[in-house]
């Protein structure tokens, strides 16, 4: 399924946080957002999966406005990690990943504990069923909610950096799901070397405006690094991939 | 493969009770219960004369009129009231779960909207005051519910922002006009010459259900039950708020609007049961949390069992409160808190990680 993002322009008291921005997940693509902090990733990401209604311009998948669908249709098709936990009730797994069921119809307890099952098993979360959501690791609850995501049976997922606090192995671990997961994807991430290795298509964006969009090897460039980040940025091959990797100076590009 | 270790498990995963025994269980006790409350009282009428009366009452039976005093108190006094503590136990506890999950946050009760005090208001008026005397007998529930509506239309107007009724507003507005509605009541409560009047407003202060009659009953069990069924169709729902106002606007369930939905119904039933038998406090905090260390915290569950839990612990709480120093009576709200307080400390010491996190 295809998300576009059409000249959406998002407003909080007054302030213009998010402008006139253009983008599209093509179905089955894994997309990254980049921006520094306060850039307005999480904003956009908010108004795809419609925590928040954007003060003009429309998201719409496969052609239908998210916002003005019926709120459980749009969760039917649309799934997110959103970048918030509760720490005040101790859910269990099992019960975390049921929550994934409750936009769909016609479901039964049966069906619902299959896909729950199956879900669970994908993100290899199944042997933690029983235990407390909140006594899990960081990279456990990641895929157990990668897991309630899938329980969602989606066609797209928008993922609000989604390896944040994890290890190394967690952060590629949690990339390699969702990549393996065939959803058109939409990421916004911090770290610039795992947005280059994972996504076909970047996007970077700099206060509330897309300044730059392609394949990763085409955005990341040492000069637009400079600008967006205040950073100084080299250029290196991965050696056995060959995607672009990058490496950086403290200094600030200004004292060349 | 995975390479970690298998992780050691700092506690036990938490052990969930069946719901469906266990609803059987309380089910049972509370009718039970039910008949302790009619059967036992001040009045030493003893178990098989107050059966037989019952039985009279339900089959529309006779009794002799030599026993036409006993009739009448199990008959009219004890069975409404015992009904009434059921209803209001299971309405608080109900009501309890929702505000909880409606701010996200496990210290909340059904008080702390400000509604309860709103009512107090109302009812103060009509004891201390003498308001809307040409109401009769319905004066002070009338009165309670008129100003528990007032008071909750009041917290809705100061509440709302432009994205909605979000939780630390609804607590810190709730909270701020409790405060307000207190010191009216005590600056009547001060300007009352009269020490009967006094005493009246404190008992209903702590929670009463000293005023119990038929006429009150219908009206309260259907709000109650009305408003529990609509909790428990929104189960789900309740579950995806509780994880988070993002996470449920991602699951479907718009934030606001069911926060909305929640307010007026969690007010509702709040003012109905605050309208009749005032403010009984702790069954609204409490039982929800014991719920949840036996059930877990899946509304689904907890919102078959609290209504039965509180119900049960507002029948016993309510027996004790006019069996322990009868003929006179306690507020039933010392009860709660003196039976409540202990129990609870204890089950959190052991309920570790099931309690709110950590």
């Amino acid at each position: 399924m295809r998300l576009d993002i059409d000249r959406v322009t998002i407003e909080a008291a007054g302030i213009r946080l998010v402008e006139d921005v253009r983008l599209a997940v093509d179905s089955g693509a894994f997309v990254g957002l980049v921006g520094p902090n306060g850039s307005g990733k999480s904003t956009l990401l908010r108004s795809v999966y419609r925590a928040l209604r954007p003060a003009g311009g429309a998201v719409r998948l496969d052609g239908d406005d998210v916002h003005t669908m019926d709120p459980r249709a749009a969760a039917r098709v649309l799934a997110a990690l959103p970048q918030e936990s509760s720490a005040e009730f101790d859910f269990t797994v099992a019960e975390v990943v049921a929550m994934g069921r409750l936009p769909h119809r016609n479901r039964t307890a049966a069906s619902d504990r299959a896909v729950c099952a199956r879900a669970m098993e994908r993100t290899g979360v199944a042997h933690l069923a029983d235990r407390g959501f909140l006594s899990l690791s960081g990279g456990e609850k990641q895929r157990v909610l990668i897991a309630r995501a899938l329980a969602q049976q989606p066609r797209v997922l928008v993922l609000d950096e989604p390896t944040n606090h994890l290890d190394i192995a967690h952060q590629l671990d949690v990339l390699r799901l969702v990549r393996g997961s065939g959803l058109s994807v939409l990421a916004a991430l911090h770290d610039l070397n795992l947005a280059a290795a994972h996504c076909d298509v970047l996007h970077v964006i700099d206060r509330g405006r897309i300044v730059a969009s392609g394949p990763p090897h085409d955005v990341l460039r040492p000069d637009l690094l400079a600008d967006v980040f205040g950073v100084r940025a080299h250029r290196v091959r991965h050696p056995v991939t060959g995607a672009v990797q990058l490496l950086f100076d403290l200094h600030p590009p200004t004292t060349t | 493969m995975r390479r970690t270790a298998p992780t050691v498990r700092r506690r036990t995963a938490p052990r969930r009770i069946s719901v469906l025994p266990l609803s059987l269980l309380l089910g049972v006790l509370l009718a039970l219960s039910l008949l302790c409350g009619a059967g036992l009282g001040a009045a030493g009428i003893g178990w098989s004369e107050a059966l037989r009366f019952l039985w009279a009452g339900l089959t529309g039976g006779t009794v002799p009129a030599h026993d036409a005093a006993a009739y009448t108190i199990v008959w009219e006094i004890r069975l409404p009231r015992v009904l009434l503590g059921a209803v209001a136990g299971a309405g608080l506890a109900a009501v309890g779960v929702a505000v909880q999950a409606m701010v996200r946050n496990a210290l909340a009760d059904p008080f702390v909207l400000g509604i309860s005090s709103g009512a107090a208001v109302g009812a103060n008026a009509v004891i201390l005051l003498g308001a809307l005397a040409g109401l009769g007998v319905w004066a002070l529930s009338v009165s309670a519910f008129v100003s528990a509506l007032a008071a909750m239309a009041l917290v809705y107007a100061v509440a709302r922002s432009p994205r909605g009724l979000t939780p630390l507003r609804l607590i810190l507005t709730g909270t701020a006009l409790a405060y307000g509605f207190e010191a009216v009541t005590t600056v009547m409560v001060f300007g009352a010459a009269r020490g009967e009047a006094t005493r009246s407003a404190m008992m209903w202060l702590l929670g009463s259900l000293g005023g119990a009659t038929w006429a009150q009953l219908p009206l309260a069990a259907v709000t109650v039950a009305a408003g529990w069924a609509w909790l428990r169709l929104r189960a789900e729902a309740l579950n995806a708020l509780a994880m988070g106002d993002e996470t449920s606007a991602a699951l479907g369930v718009a934030p606001s609007r069911i926060r909305r939905e929640l307010f007026l119904v969690t007010a509702a039933v709040t003012g109905t049961v605050v309208a009749v038998s005032g403010a009984i406090g702790f069954v609204g905090l409490m039982v929800p949390h014991v719920v949840r260390m036996l059930v877990g915290a899946d509304h689904r569950r907890v919102l078959v069992v609290a209504p039965l839990a509180g119900a049960l612990l507002l029948v016993w709480a309510d027996l004790l409160s006019r069996l322990l120093l009868a003929p006179a009576e306690l507020p039933v709200g010392v009860i709660t808190a003196v039976v409540g307080v202990p129990a609870f400390l204890l089950l959190m010491r052991r309920g570790g990680d099931a309690f709110g996190g950590r």
